[in-house]
C-alpha cells in the first residue's frame, strides 16, 4: 500500500473486483480484489501486459463496465470525497464523468466523433458541464487549445478530426479530457498509437498539465520505460491482482517483486546487449537469472561479409489523380540504397509514414511497379518476369506486424505451414511435408497437437511463432520481419527476439528487421538504417549509429526514447 | 477488457473445434433458430422424397369427388350443386364446373367403364371419395398432396435458382473485386444495367425470350436476374480481404491469384455468401409463386404454390377456401422457418473478429 497520508487520498480503490460473463456458465475474474490509492495532484502509473485488468480498473472508475457482461460483487469499493463510487447511481455518476474525472483513450481516430469539427467537440463539454454559453465556451474552447500546444489553434478549432495528424488529434482528446479542470485525468495508453517523438512531446504535456492544473492522473501503459520519467507512484498488475506498488523511486532502484524485475529487464535496453533477452519464467523460477543473460553479443559488420541483397536506387511512387487528366505523385520510397549481408541483420527505422514498409513490400514484389533494382544472387528481383519469379519468391520472407491478421482464420495450423511447401513443391510427399511442419513446430517451440488447431486458439506470441514457421517452410535466405514484435507484449516480445536470433544462429539467414522501436532494433540489428519521409537519412552499424549519431534527424529521434527512470534522473 | 475476455476463452478450450463448429454450437444455443431449422429440414425433407416419388406420387389421380371439402369440414351438402350427383351417377360424363354447360361424351366411356368394374367396387368407391384430408380441387385431386407436390416444385425452384444467383454472384463478385481495375468498372457497369430495368418488366423480358414454359425456365429467369444483390456484397467482401495481411502473407508465399481468389478468401466471406443464399431462397420461392400466377411460372403438368394460388382464385368466389389455405398456409411456414432460420445462422456465422 502506498503510504501516504488519508487527507491527500484522492481516490482509494478498496478491494475491487469485477467478473466478465463469458457465456451462461464462465464467469471469468478480470479483476481479483485489488486496493491501491491515488493522491491528491501526482501521477500514478498503472503498469500491466494485456489482460492484466488494467484497463478494467480504469473503466470502473468511470462507471463505465459493459452493463450486459460485467458484475463488480459487493465489498468492493472506489472511495471518492467520501462516496463510494460503485454505489452511485448513473445520473449522478454521469455528473462526475467528464467535470471531476475524465478520460483520454489509446485511439485518438475513433475516440473523436468523425462527424464533427474539434470546436464542436469541445464546446459540448463546456456548455454540457460548465453550463456555459456558446460564446463563452468557444472562447474557452481557443483557450484550451492553446494550453495543449496545438498548432494554429483558431483554424485547427473548425477542422474535423481526420484533417489533424494523430499527435494534434490526441491533444485535441486532451483539451476535452481537461475542459472542466477534472480532478483526476485517466490516461489509457495514450501514446501507444503514436510515433515516438510525438509520444515524447504527449508525455511532455501532460505531465506539464497535470503539474499546472494540479490534478492527479492515472496513466495506464503497458510499458514500465515510459513511466519512470512522469509518474510518482507505480503499480504493476498481472493477471487482475496487483504484484508489486511503491514510489517510483522503489519499483526502478529496488524492485521486490519478481515480475516486476523481468519486466523492467525482459524490454532490450540501448546500453546493454546481452546474448539472450531475459523472458519471465527466468524471474519466476527460483534460483539466479540464467548466466548466459549477462554475456554480451557483439554487432556490426566488419566490411568483408558476403553481400546477399543489394538494393541500388529503390524507388515506389504512388499516384493519386488530380483534376481531368492529371495525377500527383508521392513518393513513398525514394531513392534507397543498402547491402544486406550474410547471416547479418539490417535494422531500419522511420517513424510512420517514412516508407519502411513499403521498402519490404516493394522487395517482395507486392507492391506492384518501382525503380531502381535489387540484385539477389545476381538477378534483379524487381525486373524478373513474374513466371520466373516463384524460386526466388521462396527466398524472401516476410513477418507481419500483427500475427492476428497475417493468419487466414479459417485455415489450421498445418494447413498454413503445408500451403507453402505445396506451393513451391517441397518435400516428396504428404507425409514428408507433414514431417517437415512438425519438426518446425517444434523448433519455434509449439506442441505437436497446433497442427490440428486454428489461429484463434493462440496467443499474440504463439501466432507470430507460426507465422516465422511458415517461412521457414521455404528455407528463405532472407526473411524480413516487418513490425514482427510491435503487437506483442514485451515479455513476449522477449521470446519472439530470442527465438529469432537463435535461428539466424542456426540457419544463418539475413534479416531486414523494421521497427519503431529503436531499442529493439539496437538489440537485433548489425546495421541501422534511419529513414524519413522516403529517403534514408544515415546508415551505419548499429553501435556507431546510437553512440555518435550524425544526421539531426537520427538526433532526434534518439532524443525521443524513454529514458527510463534512471535516465530521466541523470537529465 | 475483451483482451481479458479472450484470453480466458482461449485458455478454457482444451480441445478443437475449428471455425464451423462453434458457429455451429453458438446456432445450437438459439432456440428460434433451432426451431426454425427443423422447419426448413422437414420442408427439404419432403422435397427430397416427393422428388424420389415416395410419397405424393399419385396427386394428379382424381381421387376424390370434385371440390371435395376437407375431412374436418365434413362431405359438401346436397345444396352445393347438382354435379356431385351427377359425378356419382354418371362415370363417362367428365364433371363440369358450369352445370349448365352442355355435357360431353367421352368416346372412351365405355373401357373406362370395364376396367373400373374391373379394379373392383372398393377402388372405385376409394376414387370418389366425398370428403379428403385437405379437401380436394376442381377435379377432385387430393389438395394435400398437391401441396406437397407444389412444395417440391416452388422449393427446388427457390433453392436451385438460388444456388445459381449466388454462384454467378460469387464469381462475378470475387473477380471484380479482386482484380478491381477494368474488369471492376465491366462487371459494374454490367450491374447497372442489371438494375436500371424493372425486375417485373426484366423477368417477363427474358420470360419471352426463353418462350417456354417449365421449372428449368422458372430457375433460369430467378437465377439470372437474382445475382445483383449477392453480387455488391461479395465484391465489397474481397475489396476488404485482398488487402489484408494474410492475403498478402499467401502472394509472398507464392500461391497464385486463383488459389487466393478460392482458397483463401472465399472460406472468409463464405458466411456473406450463405446468408444470402438462403435469404435469396426466399425470395425466390415468393417470386415463383408471383411468376406462376401471373401465367409464366411453371407448366400445366405441374403443380407449384404459384399454381395452385392461381387456380385457387376462382375456386374462392365459389367459397373453396381450401386449396388457397393449403398453399398459403404451406408457403407462409417455409418463408417464415426459413427466414428465421437464416436470422440465426447469420448471428452464428458472424463472430466478432477476435
Amino acid at each position: 500500500m502506498t503510504s501516504v497520508n488519508s487527507a491527500d487520498v484522492l481516490i482509494g480503490i478498496r478491494d475491487l473486483k469485477v467478473d466478465f460473463r463469458l457465456d451462461r456458465t464462465t464467469v471469468t475474474q478480470a479483476v481479483k480484489g485489488i486496493s491501491f490509492d491515488i493522491p491528491v495532484n501526482s501521477t500514478v502509473a498503472l503498469v500491466g501486459e494485456s489482460g492484466s485488468g488494467k484497463s478494467v480498473t480504469a473503466l470502473a472508475i468511470l462507471g463505465l463496465l459493459p452493463k450486459e457482461n460485467s458484475t463488480v460483487p459487493s465489498g468492493s469499493r472506489i472511495l471518492y470525497g467520501g462516496r463510494n463510487l460503485l454505489a452511485l447511481a448513473p445520473r449522478e455518476l454521469q455528473k462526475l464523468r467528464g467535470a471531476d474525472i475524465s478520460m483520454i483513450f489509446q485511439e485518438p481516430m475513433s475516440s473523436l466523433n468523425p462527424v464533427f469539427t474539434i470546436g464542436f467537440q469541445l464546446t459540448e463539454v463546456l456548455t454540457r458541464h460548465l453550463g456555459m454559453t456558446g460564446r463563452q465556451a468557444r472562447v474557452r474552447a481557443l483557450e484550451l487549445l492553446r494550453e495543449v500546444g496545438m498548432p494554429e489553434p483558431e483554424t485547427k478549432i473548425e477542422a474535423y478530426p481526420f484533417q489533424l495528424s494523430g499527435g494534434q488529434q490526441q491533444r485535441a482528446m486532451i483539451a476535452t479530457a481537461i475542459a472542466c479542470e477534472p480532478k483526476l485525468l485517466i490516461a489509457d495508453e495514450p501514446t501507444t498509437a503514436l510515433d515516438v517523438t510525438i509520444q515524447k512531446q504527449i508525455l511532455e504535456l501532460i505531465a506539464a498539465l497535470q503539474k499546472r492544473l494540479r490534478m492527479s492522473v492515472l496513466f495506464i501503459t503497458h510499458d514500465l520505460a515510459l513511466v519512470g520519467e512522469i509518474a510518482d507512484y507505480v503499480v504493476v498488475m498481472r493477471e487482475g491482482e496487483i504484484k508489486e506498488q511503491g514510489s517510483v523511486e522503489q519499483i526502478f532502484e529496488a524492485p521486490r517483486d519478481p515480475y516486476t524485475r523481468a519486466l523492467l529487464l525482459c524490454r532490450p535496453q540501448l546500453e546493454r546487449r546481452p546474448r539472450r533477452l531475459p523472458v519471465i519464467d527466468d524471474f519466476m523460477k527460483p534460483g539466479p537469472v540464467a548466466g548466459g543473460a549477462l554475456e554480451e553479443r557483439s554487432r556490426g559488420l566488419r566490411g568483408d561479409e558476403e553481400i546477399i541483397l543489394e538494393v541500388r536506387r529503390l524507388g515506389k511512387s504512388f499516384y493519386s489523380r488530380e483534376g481531368l487528366f492529371g495525377r500527383r505523385e508521392f513518393k513513398a520510397v525514394n531513392d534507397v540504397s543498402f547491402k544486406l549481408a550474410r547471416g547479418k541483420t539490417l535494422g531500419i527505422v522511420g517513424e510512420s509514414g517514412s516508407g519502411k514498409t513499403t521498402v519490404a513490400l516493394t522487395l517482395l514484389r507486392l507492391r506492384g511497379e518501382s525503380s531502381g533494382e535489387a540484385l539477389f544472387d545476381g538477378k534483379d528481383l524487381l525486373s524478373i518476369p513474374q513466371k520466373e519469379l516463384m524460386p526466388y519468391k521462396r527466398r524472401i520472407q516476410i513477418v507481419f506486424q500483427n500475427p492476428y491478421a497475417s493468419l487466414n482464420p479459417r485455415f489450421t495450423i498445418g494447413q498454413l505451414l503445408m500451403e507453402p511447401l505445396q506451393v513451391h513443391g517441397i518435400g516428396a510427399s504428404e507425409s514428408e511435408r507433414r514431417d517437415t511442419v512438425y519438426r518446425l513446430l517444434e523448433e519455434v517451440g509449439l506442441p505437436e497437437v497446433s497442427f490440428f488447431k486454428y489461429p484463434h486458439e493462440f496467443s499474440g506470441g504463439q501466432r507470430q511463432r507460426i507465422a516465422i514457421a511458415r517461412c521457414l517452410t521455404m528455407k528463405p535466405d532472407v526473411l524480413i520481419c516487418d513490425e514482427a514484435v510491435s503487437a506483442l507484449d514485451v515479455s513476449i516480445q522477449a521470446q519472439v527476439l530470442n527465438l529469432l536470433q537463435d535461428l539466424q544462429d542456426e540457419h544463418h539467414m539475413s534479416y531486414i528487421f523494421i521497427s519503431h522501436d529503436l531499442a529493439v532494433v539496437k538489440y537485433m540489428a548489425d546495421q541501422v538504417m534511419v529513414m524519413n519521409e522516403g529517403k534514408v537519412v544515415e546508415v551505419a552499424n548499429s553501435d556507431d549509429i546510437y553512440r555518435n549519431p550524425q544526421h539531426p534527424y537520427t538526433k532526434k529521434l534518439l532524443s525521443s526514447i524513454p529514458q527510463g527512470w534512471r535516465g530521466a534522473r541523470a537529465r | 477488457m475483451t483482451q481479458a475476455a479472450a484470453l480466458a476463452i482461449g485458455v478454457q478450450r482444451a480441445e478443437s473445434p475449428g471455425l464451423w463448429t462453434l458457429a455451429w454450437r453458438r446456432f445450437c444455443r438459439d432456440r428460434v433458430g433451432l426451431a426454425s431449422f427443423l422447419i426448413v429440414v422437414f420442408f427439404f425433407g419432403l422435397m427430397v422424397a416427393s422428388g424420389l416419388h415416395l410419397i405424393a406420387a399419385d396427386w394428379s389421380k382424381e381421387v376424390g369427388v370434385n371440390f371435395a371439402p376437407p375431412t374436418f369440414v365434413g362431405p359438401a351438402i346436397s345444396d352445393s350443386g347438382p354435379t356431385a350427383p351427377v359425378a356419382a351417377e354418371s362415370p363417362g360424363i367428365r364433371p363440369s364446373a358450369d352445370p349448365g354447360e352442355i355435357e360431353i361424351v367421352d368416346p372412351l366411356a365405355g373401357v373406362l367403364a370395364e376396367i373400373r368394374a374391373a379394379s373392383g367396387a372398393a377402388a372405385a368407391a376409394d376414387a370418389q371419395a366425398p370428403t379428403l384430408v385437405f379437401g380436394g380441387d376442381r377435379w377432385g385431386r387430393d389438395v394435400l398432396k398437391k401441396t406437397i407436390k407444389g412444395t417440391e416444385t416452388s422449393m427446388f425452384v427457390g433453392l436451385v435458382a438460388a444456388l445459381l444467383a449466388a454462384f454467378l454472384a460469387t464469381v462475378f463478385g470475387a473477380l471484380a473485386g479482386y482484380y478491381g481495375g477494368w474488369i471492376d468498372d465491366f462487371f459494374n457497369w454490367f450491374y447497372s444495367v442489371f438494375t436500371s430495368i424493372p425486375y417485373l418488366l426484366l423477368i417477363l423480358a427474358i420470360a419471352a425470350v426463353l418462350n417456354q414454359k417449365g421449372t428449368l425456365t422458372v430457375i433460369l429467369i430467378l437465377g439470372l436476374t437474382g445475382w445483383t444483390g449477392i453480387f455488391r456484397l461479395v465484391r465489397a467482401e474481397y475489396l476488404k480481404h485482398k488487402v489484408r495481411e494474410y492475403i498478402q502473407a499467401a502472394d509472398a508465399i507464392g500461391a497464385s491469384h486463383a488459389r487466393r481468389m478460392f482458397v483463401h478468401i472465399l472460406p472468409n466471406v463464405s458466411h456473406v455468401i450463405l446468408v444470402q443464399l438462403s435469404l435469396h431462397v426466399v425470395l425466390f420461392i415468393k417470386s415463383e409463386v408471383v411468376l406462376s400466377f401471373l401465367g409464366f411460372g411453371v407448366g400445366v403438368d405441374t403443380v407449384s404454390w404459384g399454381s395452385m394460388l392461381n387456380e385457387a382464385q376462382s375456386e374462392l368466389i365459389l367459397g373453396y377456401w381450401w386449396q388457397l389455405a393449403a398453399a398459403t398456409l404451406a408457403m407462409a411456414l417455409l418463408v417464415t422457418g426459413f427466414s428465421l432460420f437464416t436470422d440465426a445462422l447469420r448471428d452464428a456465422l458472424d463472430p466478432k473478429l477476435k
